[in-house]
């Protein structure tokens, strides 16, 4: 092995700036609608981000990470040529960030993940041969694009439904809202903890039975919910508020509970989204520490983690701040009963998707999540064009991210292995 | 910066559009109040200056209502069905369109009522105003509507709003029978083209809460789908 080092150099430079665009563009889709329902200002918005975000990648992120790295690519047939693995791997990395500069520049509609993914299946199935590309998984991770838009728009549709019918729909709406609302935040809490536990904590030295996990699981959902009880005591019932429109009270009580799930689909976001930037990057490394070898046992290190993370953090900061106000203007017509259906929803099935180590979009998770809300007459208006263009763009998207990336692969392989 | 796919879901909701035209519309009617006062009492200044505020009241309505049905492109998906929400902002156009009418033609005769039914008169213009009030009480509650995505307690309320416009409405017919009863007395004393005329106005008055009650019919289709 030559090179080592620019292969390093050249990995982390990559996956970094993968996941400042991330931070930079993605991260305002699953936090603007907390800010465009006014739950939190943009300033909390950030900060509740660059935490969670955080947490999320580094606690959760493992499993996405794995399957990005050697999930997709059958690594056994380069036993014998490590290097062209390294070459793919910066070659994706780099189709993909360049598809998605290409792209945001044009406002369409892509996805980090159907990128990246893209990029991996392309060079593998040209550059090395098609029996390279695990195709059973590749298959899986198709449909779950399919499934986790279609899941989120269930499970906020019934989220929904289940506000209306507790508490929208009874004489003293905000009684209601004050008692149930508790009950919402301890289930967000819960099954963050939850999936988080099962899956994520190996790689930081925690192994946990079932029940340990439950049991933790179910203490965090009470700690947040106490936390949430708290701050809904201090609500009082501004008769006021409630003259031009008679839910504003009510309305009130469920920002408390958007802000929590807005911490979740931060860390939601983070757990999943982060594999795209760092997972090439895990893949480079471990063949470079192995010294050559395609360690398929190695240990996903933390520090790669810890640099998807700081690199999500890094845009978010730079340059999400203003994509987030952007959002946040267009949709004020989701109030936080809304809001937090849809981030619910979608955070819950982000997650699934982390702990099973599926790479989905979150925008997409997030979109539909947001049209079950307005199946269930919830929503002032949705334009369904997005959802078409959302299809183009995987049609597009796909091959282009793969096109690139062959022609990436065998530029590094010229460059490199001549 | 282009806007994120999240955001660019989002249309804008025609809920407050629709309140707001619907606000306009009224504004424009009440001022048939005035206008009629200064009609019974042949102040033809004010009545004219009358008549021109209801134009332009109207004119204001009718941008609204053009601005709406240009934001409200096929694609919207809504918790309503377009045709019903373009159906009512025709049906509350209508109400200001007539009352711009009747204020017209009025105007343009320099129309006599007979003395006998001068009280009648006013009281079925406010009774028509009170229908279109109703109207407007009802129209306001969609954003609430929205709010319970179309459920429970709110339907039922918007449902006695409905029935209570119906009410009036038929109110209103029972004084348009009085004052044409009252005309038909006599109707033999006056010029005959004039009695065409005052009929007339009499009709479109009716016209104007019967408008209204259809803005309440249309609603209340909303309500079921």
């Amino acid at each position: 092995m030559e090179f080592e080092i620019t292969f390093l150099v050249m990995a982390c430079i990559f996956g970094l700036f993968m996941a400042w665009g991330i931070g930079a563009n993605d991260v305002a889709n699953a936090m603007g609608t907390s800010v465009g329902s006014g739950a939190i200002t943009i300033k909390q918005a950030v900060i509740i981000a660059a935490i969670f975000e955080f947490a999320g990648a580094y606690l959760a992120g493992g499993q996405v990470t794995k399957t990005i790295r050697k999930g997709i690519v059958d690594a056994n047939l380069l036993s014998g040529t490590p290097d062209l693995l390294i070459y793919g791997m910066l070659a994706a990395l780099l189709a993909a960030g360049i598809w998605l500069l290409v792209a945001s520049r044009f406002g369409w509609p892509v996805s980090t993940t159907h990128t990246i993914v893209g990029a991996i299946v392309g060079f593998a199935a040209v550059g090395i041969g098609m029996d390279a590309v695990k195709w059973a998984k590749v298959g899986s991770i198709v449909m779950s694009w399919v499934v986790s838009p279609a899941l989120a728009g269930i499970i906020s549709y019934w989220l929904f439904r289940s506000v209306q019918k507790f508490i929208l729909n009874k004489d003293d709406p905000f009684k209601y809202a004050k008692r149930y609302v508790p009950v919402y935040i301890f289930f967000t809490g819960f099954i963050l903890a939850l999936v988080t536990l099962f899956k994520g904590l190996k790689h930081i030295g925690l192994e946990l039975s079932p029940v340990e996990s439950y049991s933790i699981a179910i203490l965090v959902g009470l700690i947040v919910m106490t936390i949430g009880i708290y701050f809904i005591s201090k609500i009082k019932h501004d008769p006021n508020a409630d003259k031009d429109f008679h839910f504003a009270n009510v309305e009130k009580v469920f920002a408390v509970l958007m802000v929590v799930t807005a911490c979740g689909m931060a860390f939601a976001h983070g757990s999943n989204d982060v594999a795209n930037a760092i997972g090439p990057v895990a893949a480079v490394v471990s063949v470079v520490e192995s010294g050559g070898e395609i360690g398929q046992k190695s240990a996903l290190p933390s520090w790669v983690l810890l640099l998807g993370g700081g690199g999500i953090v890094a845009g978010l900061l730079m340059y999400g701040r203003r994509v987030i106000t952007t959002v946040g203007k267009h949709i004020t017509e989701l109030t936080p009963s809304r809001g937090f259906a849809c981030e619910l929803a979608a955070a819950t099935t982000v997650v699934l998707a982390s702990g099973t180590g599926l790479p989905i979009s979150t925008t997409h998770t997030l979109v539909g999540a947001v049209l079950g809300v307005g199946m269930a007459r919830g929503i002032g208006a949705l334009n369904l064009n997005v959802v078409r263009t959302i299809f183009l763009s995987w049609i597009v998207t796909l091959p282009a991210g793969a096109i690139l990336s062959i022609l990436f692969f065998f530029m590094f392989k010229g460059m490199f292995g001549g | 910066m282009a806007r994120t796919t999240i955001s660019s879901m989002f249309g804008s909701s025609p809920v407050k559009p629709l309140q707001q035209h619907m606000a306009g519309v009224q504004e424009c009617i009440v001022e048939l109040v005035p206008f009629f006062e200064a009609v019974l009492e042949q102040d033809w200044k004010t009545a004219k200056a009358q008549q021109k505020k209801i134009a332009r009241l109207e004119g204001a309505a009718d941008k609204l209502k053009r601005n709406l049905r240009m934001q409200l492109p096929r694609s919207l998906f809504m918790p309503v069905s377009r045709r019903d929400l373009l159906e009512v902002l025709t049906m509350q156009d209508k109400i200001a369109n007539k009352a711009k009418d009747i204020a017209g033609l009025i105007t343009g005769r320099k129309m006599e009522f007979p003395d006998a039914v001068n009280d009648q008169l006013i009281a079925f213009v406010k009774r028509a105003i009170d229908a279109s009030m109703q109207a407007q009480t009802a129209i306001n509650e969609l954003d609430e509507l929205v709010e319970t995505g179309f459920g429970g307690r709110e339907v039922k309320l918007v449902q006695s709003m409905i029935k209570e416009l119906d009410l009036i409405e038929s109110d209103n017919d029972k004084l348009e029978v009085k004052i044409r009863g009252a005309l038909f007395k006599l109707e033999n004393d006056l010029p005959p083209v004039q009695v065409m005329f005052l009929y007339r106005v009499i009709d479109w008055i009716g016209e104007l809460a019967d408008l209204s009650q259809r803005v309440g019919s249309r609603l209340e289709l909303m309500l079921a789908r």
